[in-house]
């Protein structure tokens, strides 16, 4: 059985992202894999170890040279990788992603499960997971906390998913695409020979036509402004006293006042 | 086109709080366009959510009690969704942006091949368009966005919006319909559902008690958790503390934990790294207790307490009583 996982690029959780001009822009860090997406690999890497995957394969939509994400993906252990990249998914949607994505896919045979991060943290829709399973037409299971069980020869999965109202379980059936969480596993780091074998890495680059996308199929939604988020002026007010309890009531003075309690 | 949509999602026979905040954005939208609310309501119970639905502002409710429906499942809630939107072809399909939110909407945007605009927080007609305000980069940044197709399918951030004044002698007409697969077409079957301990839902928080590396150990996160049943608040973490085992994951907010946006987020030992503030941009008063005069958090935070947690917290709670018993 072959595991895809989906991998993306963004910029490093610590950057200072601002956007001037109209334009975003972010400094003094480099684009990493989307943090989320360490969790995916990691587990494709875990069910090849435990014999149930013989294959594991990423996949990433962007420019050409949007290589971190999927490059940090070989360098911890996975077995393939591809590019999906055309002029033709310039600021696509999750529409057109997941529809990049599925078609992808489809290329690949004997894929048991996909596995996506839960979201990407540049974009944060969350989406992309949901609309590749309905676009492969397979079972999907977002939100997942735990693989409980995979038998690939019966073509069932079992996991634990985490949502507001609690821990489910369901069984579901392969091929299966999953969204995964960060309790899930602990990410490798990369180890030097990994590492080596991503930066000598050709990472083949599959077109627009080599996925066969429909041309009938657009994005939809559009982004024309983004800003930077309004802040709260200036540095907290720091309450003082001389005793804790002196602090503590002028504070709750205060968020009564605020009409926060 | 007809109608602005709104799915009411519901957990054991209640509607969660995001429905409504969703049924009153719907029907103010419906109002600018001149048309009709339409709620979705699904599964047991779905009739008498349906009468709520009214009461909040829904027109009319399109209602399915079929057994395959009980509990949320993305086959068959997408499927009859899709197939009733392919046949009547709403405006607008409104949801709350949590985890089976985002999964429906997702779907139905794939089978109706339309756009979908998600964990809005803001919304506006500029130029005979709807305009859609979303967090983008975990907050870092707004986006402005546009749907242009049709139906636009939004899903809304839980207490983006407020939750409309019930209006109990509002009423509405109900129309039953059929599930749209057998329970033999549905692969996913659900085993076991362990709710959340009874606890207030952190995206559903209005106050939040927050605790960081700073509270100590397991022992500050037991005072902390007094704390905030003492007042009916939520308890969070910021990953350090959840990564040294002191609390389990489900508790951290930030960028790899939950978003939150309540009215107050009490930030006790957390140094606010920009990982964690990105959990907390959309809240309205942020209060620090650190040590630390200078910590990051201070630099967003409305009001600071300098201090040790361990001597703040109980003189806090003790005030909180005192004031509001
Ligand atoms: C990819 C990635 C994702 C991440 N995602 C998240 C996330 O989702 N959420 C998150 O929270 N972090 C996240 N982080 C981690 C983040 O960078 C910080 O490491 C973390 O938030 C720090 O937690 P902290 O404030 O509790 O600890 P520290 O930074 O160690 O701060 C502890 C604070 O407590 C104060 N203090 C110490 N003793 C006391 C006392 N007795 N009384 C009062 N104050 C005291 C100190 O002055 C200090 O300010 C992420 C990091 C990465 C790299
Ligand atoms: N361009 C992309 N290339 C590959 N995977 C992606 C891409 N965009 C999103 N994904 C995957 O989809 C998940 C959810 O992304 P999103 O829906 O954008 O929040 C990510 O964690 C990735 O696993």
């Amino acid at each position: 059985m072959r595991v895809v996982v989906c991998v993306k690029e963004t910029p490093d959780t610590a950057a200072n992202i601002e956007v001037s001009e109209g334009i975003v822009t972010w400094s003094g860090t480099s684009p990493v894999i989307n943090p989320w997406d360490e969790y995916a690999v990691e587990e494709s890497l875990l069910l090849k170890e435990k014999g149930l995957a013989t294959v594991c394969t990423a996949i990433t939509m962007g420019n050409e040279d949007t290589c971190e994400g999927i490059k940090h993906a070989i360098a911890m252990g996975v077995d393939e990788a591809v590019l999906v990249s055309d002029p033709a998914l310039a600021k696509a949607d999750t529409l057109l992603t997941s529809h990049a994505l599925s078609q992808a896919i489809r290329r690949f045979d004997h894929v048991g499960l996909v596995i996506f991060g839960r979201q990407a943290i540049d974009g944060d829709t969350g989406q992309t997971a949901v609309q590749v399973g309905r676009r492969l037409g397979w079972n999907t299971l977002t939100y997942v906390s735990k693989i409980l069980a995979l038998d690939v020869i019966a073509g069932t999965i079992t996991v634990e998913r985490m949502l507001e109202q609690g821990k489910q379980v369901c069984i579901g059936r392969l091929p299966t695409v999953i969204s995964v969480l960060k309790c899930i596993n602990e990410p490798r780091y990369p180890s030097f020979i990994g590492l080596r074998r991503a930066s000598q890495f050709e990472i083949p680059v599959w077109s627009g036509a080599d996925v066969m996308l429909d041309p009938a199929v657009t994005s939809k939604v559009t982004w024309p402004e983004v800003s930077n988020v309004p802040v709260h002026a200036g540095f907290a007010e720091i309450i003082e006293g001389t005793t804790a309890q002196e602090k503590a009531e002028k504070l709750v003075e205060k968020l009564i006042a605020d009409k926060v309690i | 086109m007809s109608g602005v949509w709104v799915w009411i999602e519901q957990v054991g026979g209640k509607a969660i709080n995001v429905s409504w905040e969703a049924v009153g954005l719907a029907r103010s939208l419906a109002d600018d366009l001149g048309q009709t609310v339409i709620a979705l309501v699904f599964g047991a119970n779905a009739s008498e959510l349906a009468h709520e639905a009214f009461q909040y502002g829904a027109d009319r409710a399109i209602v399915c009690e079929d057994a395959t429906l009980a509990e949320f499942r993305l086959e068959p809630y997408a499927t009859l969704v899709s197939r009733l939107a392919q046949e009547r072809r709403p405006a607008v399909i409104l949801a709350g942006a949590s985890s089976c939110g985002r999964d429906l909407t997702g779907a139905v945007a794939v089978d109706l091949e339309t756009g979908l605009i998600s964990d809005v927080i803001g919304i506006g007609w500029e130029d005979g368009m709807l305009k859609l305000v979303r967090p983008v980069y975990t907050g870092k940044l707004l986006a402005k966005e546009i749907c242009g197709s049709s139906p636009q399918i939004i899903t809304i951030r839980k207490r983006a919006f407020q939750a409309p004044v019930v209006d109990e002698k509002r009423t509405g007409k109900i129309e039953t319909v059929a599930a749209a697969l057998a329970e033999d077409d549905i692969v996913t079957k659900i085993v076991s559902m362990e709710a959340s301990t009874g606890q207030i839902g952190l995206a559903d928080a209005s106050i939040i008690v927050s605790g960081g590396r700073g509270v100590g150990g397991p022992n500050g996160f037991d005072l902390l958790w007094q704390f905030s049943n003492a007042i009916g608040a939520a308890l969070g973490a910021s990953r350090a503390a959840v990564d040294v085992g002191w609390i389990d994951y489900e508790y951290q907010v930030g960028q790899t934990g939950k978003t939150v946006s309540p009215d107050l987020y009490i930030a006790c030992g957390i140094s606010g790294a920009i990982q964690h503030q990105a959990g907390i941009r959309t809240a309205k008063v942020i209060v620090s207790i650190n040590t630390d005069p200078e910590a990051p958090i201070l630099k967003t935070a409305r009001y600071a307490i300098v201090g040790d947690v361990v001597d703040v917290v109980p003189s806090l709670m003790e005030a909180f009583e005192k004031r509001l018993g």
